[in-house]
C-alpha cells in the first residue's frame, strides 16, 4: 500500500514524513512518499495533506501545481481513497476559509474556517500547546485513543462545522474546538499527530491500517 | 484545557550543544539530537534549539540539526539563530522545525515577520525578544546576545511584531539570564499583558518555584529553562509535579 504525503510547498513536511515512515515500518508492504506529482496521487492508496501555513497560501499552492488539484479531487472524491488532513490540511476540507480574506476551500465537509475568539481575554491566540481530547464519536482511526489523551495544537483559526455529526473529538479552549472530524473516507485532525508523541503516532498507525 | 508548557532550550554552536547536557547517561553529552531524544522521553512539552553562533556560512548545520532531530523526536521543535528571511523559515520548516524564531532580523526590519507570517501562518513564527531593564518599569531591546543596545522599547516592540504576525514571543530577560535568580516578573507580566499571543518566559530559572512564578505572576503561557534541566538539578517531571501542585494545569504522563 502506498501513502502519499502531498507536497504543496507549505508545511512541516519532513517531520510528517518521518512520523509516517516510522509507523509504516510496523505495517507490512507499506510505503510512504512525499510528492506533488499528480500521477503518484493516482497511484497512491491513501493521501495525507499535512499542514502548517496560511489558508489562502495553501489553497493557492494546491491549485497552482499543474494537475495536482485535479488528481486530488479524483483520488478523494471519485476513487474514495482514505484521506487525512492535518491542521490547515484539515481546514482545506471546509467550504470557505476566512484567514486574511475569504477563500474557497475543497468543500468536502460543510463549514467555515473562522478565527478563534475566546471570550476570556487571558486565553491567548494562537491556541498553542497540549490540550486534552474529549472524544464524542467512534471511528476506526480512534482505536486505542482515550478520553483525556493530549494532542499538540498550533493554530489561530478553527473549523466551524455546519453539521456537528462530523465531529469525533474536540478540546476546550474557552470555546469548543473541533479536534478530529470525519466524513466518509475523509478524516481531519486539527492538531499535529506527527508532533503528539505516542498519542499522535497511534493515530497515524490507525490511519495506515484503516480500510474503509 | 490547554496546559502550560515546559520547554528545555539547547544552545548550540556549530551543531554541538554548548556546555553539554548531563542529566542522563548520554553517549555524547554534546550531541543535540541525543539530548533532544532524552528530553522527548522525559516528557518535555516542546524543545527549543538556538544557534548562538549562527552566521550565513554555517546555517547548514542548523538545517541538518532540525532534520536529524525530526527523524527521532515526534514532538514540537522551535529553531532559532541567524534566521533572516522567509526563505530561511521555509528551509527550517522543511527540515523539520515546527516553529522558527527570529531575533535580530526582526529588530532590523519588523516587516520580515509580516512576510513570513503571511506565507507560513503566524502559528510558526516566533520572535525572540532579548530585553534589559533600563529604568524601573522600562525595558529596552538588546541584540547580539545582549551586547548591543537598540534604544527600542521592549513593550512597544512586542506589540509591533505581534501586529506584524508573530504567533508567539520568546521573552528573555538579559538582566536575569544565567543568574538563577528567577524570571524578571514585571517584564514578563508587562509583555504578556500587552499582547494577545502566548509568551514564553526565559532567563534566570534556578529553582522550581521560579517556573511557577513565571506563570502565576508573569502571565507566561510557557516556561523555558536550560541549565536546571541540563545539569540534572531537576527533571522535567519534578518541574511538572511542582507546577501542578501549585495549581497550574500541566500535561502529566
Amino acid at each position: 500500500m502506498l501513502t502519499a504525503l502531498i507536497d504543496y510547498e507549505s508545511g512541516n513536511l519532513h517531520s510528517a514524513q518521518k512520523a509516517f515512515e516510522r509507523m509504516a515500518t510496523e505495517v507490512s508492504n507499506e510505503e510512504v512518499i512525499v510528492t506533488s506529482d499528480p500521477d503518484m496521487l493516482r497511484r497512491a492508496d491513501r493521501l495525507v495533506l499535512p499542514g502548517d501555513g496560511a489558508f489562502p497560501a495553501c489553497k493557492a499552492a494546491l491549485v497552482e501545481k499543474t494537475g495536482l488539484y485535479d488528481a486530488l479531487l479524483e483520488a478523494v472524491k471519485i476513487d474514495a481513497k482514505p484521506f487525512l488532513g492535518i491542521c490547515v490540511g484539515m481546514q482545506m476540507m471546509a467550504s470557505f476559509g476566512h484567514e486574511y480574506q475569504t477563500t474557497k476551500g475543497l468543500d468536502w465537509i460543510a463549514g467555515d474556517i473562522e478565527p478563534i475568539e475566546p471570550t476570556d481575554p487571558s486565553l491567548k491566540v494562537p491556541h498553542m500547546g497540549w490540550n486534552d481530547l474529549v472524544i464524542t464519536g467512534t471511528h476506526p482511526v480512534l482505536a486505542g485513543l482515550n478520553n483525556g489523551d493530549h494532542a499538540y495544537f498550533v493554530h489561530s483559526y478553527h473549523f466551524i462545522l455546519k453539521d456537528q455529526a462530523h465531529r469525533l473529538a474536540h478540546v476546550d479552549y474557552g470555546v469548543e474546538i473541533s479536534a478530529i472530524i470525519s466524513s466518509g473516507t475523509r478524516i481531519g485532525m486539527q492538531f499535529h499527530p506527527e508532533k503528539s508523541q505516542s498519542t499522535g503516532l497511534r493515530l497515524i498507525s490507525n490511519f495506515l491500517n484503516w480500510r474503509p | 484545557m490547554l496546559k502550560t508548557r515546559i520547554i528545555p532550550c539547547l544552545d548550540v554552536a556549530e551543531g554541538r550543544v554548548v556546555k553539554g547536557v548531563n542529566f542522563v547517561d548520554l553517549v555524547d553529552a554534546g550531541d543535540p539530537v541525543e539530548a533532544a531524544q532524552a528530553y522527548d522521553a522525559a516528557g518535555a512539552d516542546e524543545l527549543c534549539f538556538l544557534d548562538i553562533k549562527a552566521t550565513h556560512e554555517n546555517r547548514g548545520t542548523l538545517f541538518d540539526l532540525a532534520r536529524r532531530t525530526a527523524e527521532q523526536c515526534f514532538m514540537p521543535l522551535t529553531v532559532g539563530g541567524g534566521v533572516r528571511s522567509p526563505a530561511d523559515v521555509r528551509n527550517l520548516l522543511l527540515a523539520g522545525a515546527d516553529k522558527v524564531s527570529f531575533n535580530s532580523a526582526a529588530v532590523a526590519d519588523p516587516d520580515v515577520i509580516a512576510q513570513s507570517a503571511n506565507h507560513f501562518g503566524s502559528q510558526c513564527i516566533v520572535v525572540a525578544i532579548d530585553a534589559k531593564t533600563v529604568a524601573p518599569g522600562k525595558w529596552e531591546i538588546f541584540t547580539h546576545g545582549g551586547r548591543r543596545a537598540t534604544g527600542i522599547d521592549a513593550i512597544k516592540f512586542a506589540r509591533t511584531v505581534v501586529l506584524k504576525g508573530a504567533g508567539e514571543l520568546l521573552l528573555t530577560s538579559m538582566d536575569r539570564d544565567g543568574t538563577r535568580a528567577g524570571f524578571n516578573l514585571p517584564l514578563t507580566r508587562a509583555v504578556s499583558d500587552a499582547v494577545s499571543v502566548p509568551v514564553i518566559a526565559s532567563g534566570g530559572v534556578g529553582r522550581l518555584e521560579h517556573l511557577v512564578e513565571g506563570v502565576t505572576q508573569g502571565g507566561a503561557s510557557a516556561v523555558l529553562a536550560a541549565s536546571i534541566f541540563h545539569f540534572g538539578d531537576f527533571t522535567i517531571q519534578d518541574a511538572k509535579t511542582h507546577m501542578a501542585a501549585a495549581g497550574i494545569p500541566m500535561r502529566m504522563s
